[in-house]
């Protein structure tokens, strides 16, 4: 298969993508260290919610558990550097390399005995509550005091072992999150996207049609793990500690699936446009409720944006928008 | 036979305590049409699920070109050749109407443009080419019928499973099919084994009838003589009183 975009990009979206990528590449010139944080927090989950979308949005496989293929990448790559010196470059192979392997095994089980569609979500929460458990329990990882790695000067860049300030850390998430959207484009036009959609559809009549499955499935499940586990590994360098408790979180996982759930499941723009409003929405009333000592008034204003989307849009922001802003030039962008 | 495309022989199939297909067997020729009638409930759908592999049979064998399809899975038995369409139509919702047909195409070519190419021919060829953009929930029934069937050609099969293609269009529609299966009979080559409830289609296009009664072939032959038949005409129409 030649590496080529199988059709052309609306020319406007084009343009607004590269604008929104210049606002975003000049943003650290001008944000405070506090604007800086909400941004690269934005940026983390568009990027995470694009490798979510690539397991349930393109190929229907509902993960809630997907904080553990992105805590395996942390925990593996941080363990390396603290224990070993192996750097975050040379760690990102094992991170990927066990984040696909667990998601396969994962996903080996759900389809040997047919588990699908909510029950297979409930797998994904199973096995990232009892990784959590399991965690919890091994000193070498920290166990529930935490993992710690060795915080050093933040203004010198040493970009070998990801150490330093925060807008490397925004750069490199940056760089992701447009890479994702590169790589998810050319998925879903892909003979794989086209696979992955059918089976979305309809299973059966995607096998009748000369489908494999299995094996489309097991693909989506490796790209998304793989995509986690390097976000998990920028996660373990950007926060420096790990916790079980926070790693492995339900509330994690759920929180992956606000923003491709907001800006539209299955779309290509969705996840990156459901980051944008959400995340500096919740901080916004995170700021302006301090005082009240509302504790979880984000995750309720959330949980009513979701139902909102659901019930009036379900198929999410961006497909809507998308027709407003007229970026559909051809007619050949991929729809929801 | 030994030009028979699809071979069937002593298929038998049980759903726990009933007897859905009791000891089919049949031989498809090459080129040929064959009808599978039979009343509600005879076992039609079900034999087709055997040959394109969604059901296993309990006993006998069936083999396209020699190669049994006994165990193997529906997108193996697919890229084999075998094209199959839905008695409820099944297609993909989330695509357009050109990309649903492209999935199929998908399966002898990794060239997305190609298949995308191919889709657009099969397309025209089933006069939805104007629809090519749609979305498949803005079809008529008709139009969702004719996309099952152009899905299911796009696959470029040797033989073409049709079940009830033609239920619940207008008689101008059946024409329209007939007209295209005829043609696609005629200059592909193509095999064809329907399940219809459409007697005049059937009639129209079939060389070979085979009538399933519970499970059980009870006659075969030509369209006329099968129509002709006591036991066929007690099947349908309920046996006279002895």
């Amino acid at each position: 298969m030649r590496l080529r975009w199988p059709s052309p990009v609306p020319r406007r979206a084009t343009a607004a993508l590269a604008a929104l990528f210049a606002v975003l590449a000049v943003a650290p010139i001008v944000a405070n260290n506090y604007q800086l944080s909400v941004l690269t927090l934005v940026l983390y989950y568009a990027y995470v919610g694009q490798a979510w979308n690539i397991m349930f949005g393109f190929a229907g496989l509902l993960s809630l558990g997907h904080a553990l293929f992105i805590g395996i990448g942390s925990y593996a790559s941080a363990a390396l550097f603290v224990h070993f010196g192996i750097g975050p470059w040379a760690g990102v192979f094992l991170a990927v390399a066990l984040a696909v392997a667990v998601g396969c095994f994962i996903a080996l089980l759900g389809f040997r005995f047919a588990i699908s569609g909510v029950y297979f979500a409930l797998l994904t929460i199973a096995f990232a509550e009892f990784t959590r458990i399991v965690c919890d329990h091994i000193g070498w990882l920290g166990a529930t005091e935490g993992l710690f790695l060795p915080v050093s000067s933040r203004s010198r860049i040493d970009l070998a072992n990801l150490r330093g300030p925060p807008e490397m850390f925004y750069y490199l998430m940056l760089t992701l999150t447009f890479a994702a959207l590169g790589v998810s484009r050319w998925l879903l036009h892909s003979k794989l996207g086209y696979c992955w959609r059918a089976i979305r559809d309809d299973p059966e009549a995607a096998a009748a049609t000369g489908v494999n499955v299995f094996w489309c499935r097991m693909a989506a499940v490796a790209i998304s793990c793989a995509a986690s586990g390097i976000a998990g590994v920028w996660y373990a360098f950007y926060y420096n500690n790990l916790f079980p408790e926070i790693a492995f979180d339900i509330g994690k996982s759920i929180e992956i699936t606000f923003a491709p759930i907001v800006g539209g499941v299955g779309t290509l723009f969705g996840p990156v446009l459901g980051a944008f409003l959400l995340f500096p929405l919740g901080e916004l009333i995170t700021g302006a409720t301090q005082r009240l000592g509302l504790e979880g008034i984000k995750q309720f204003i959330w949980g009513i944006a979701v139902v909102a989307i659901v019930l009036l849009r379900p198929s999410g922001v961006w497909p809507w928008l998308w027709g407003i802003l007229g970026l559909a030039e051809t007619g050949e962008e991929v729809r929801p | 036979m030994s030009t028979a495309l699809l071979l069937v022989r002593g298929v038998s199939k049980r759903f726990r305590g009933l007897a859905a297909v009791r000891d089919v067997s049949f031989a498809v020729p090459r080129g040929a049409i064959f009808a599978l009638i039979g009343p509600n409930g005879a076992g039609k759908t079900t034999m087709f699920n055997m040959i394109a592999g969604m059901l296993r049979p309990d006993a006998g064998a069936i083999a396209l070109a020699g190669l049994s399809l006994v165990g193997k899975r529906p997108d193996v038995i697919c890229r084999a050749g075998v094209g199959r369409t839905f008695q409820i139509v099944r297609p993909f919702r989330g695509m357009t109407v050109e990309e649903n047909v492209t999935v199929g195409a998908l399966v002898w070519t990794n060239d997305v443009a190609a298949a995308r190419a191919h889709a657009r021919e099969v397309l025209e060829l089933l006069e939805l080419a104007g629809k090519r953009s749609a979305e498949v929930h803005s079809l008529t029934l008709p139009d969702r019928k004719r996309l099952e069937v152009a899905r299911a050609l796009a696959t470029k099969p040797k033989l073409l499973l049709l079940d009830e293609a033609m239920a619940g269009l207008r008689p101008t529609e059946v024409d329209r099919m007939l007209g295209l299966l005829r043609y696609l009979n005629a200059a592909h080559g193509l095999t064809i084994l329907l399940i219809e409830h459409v007697m005049r289609a059937v009639m129209a296009l079939a060389q070979h009838v085979i009538v399933l009664h519970h499970g059980e072939i009870i006659a075969a032959g030509s369209p006329g003589e099968v129509t002709r038949d006591r036991a066929v005409l007690d099947s349908y129409l309920g046996a006279a009183v002895p």
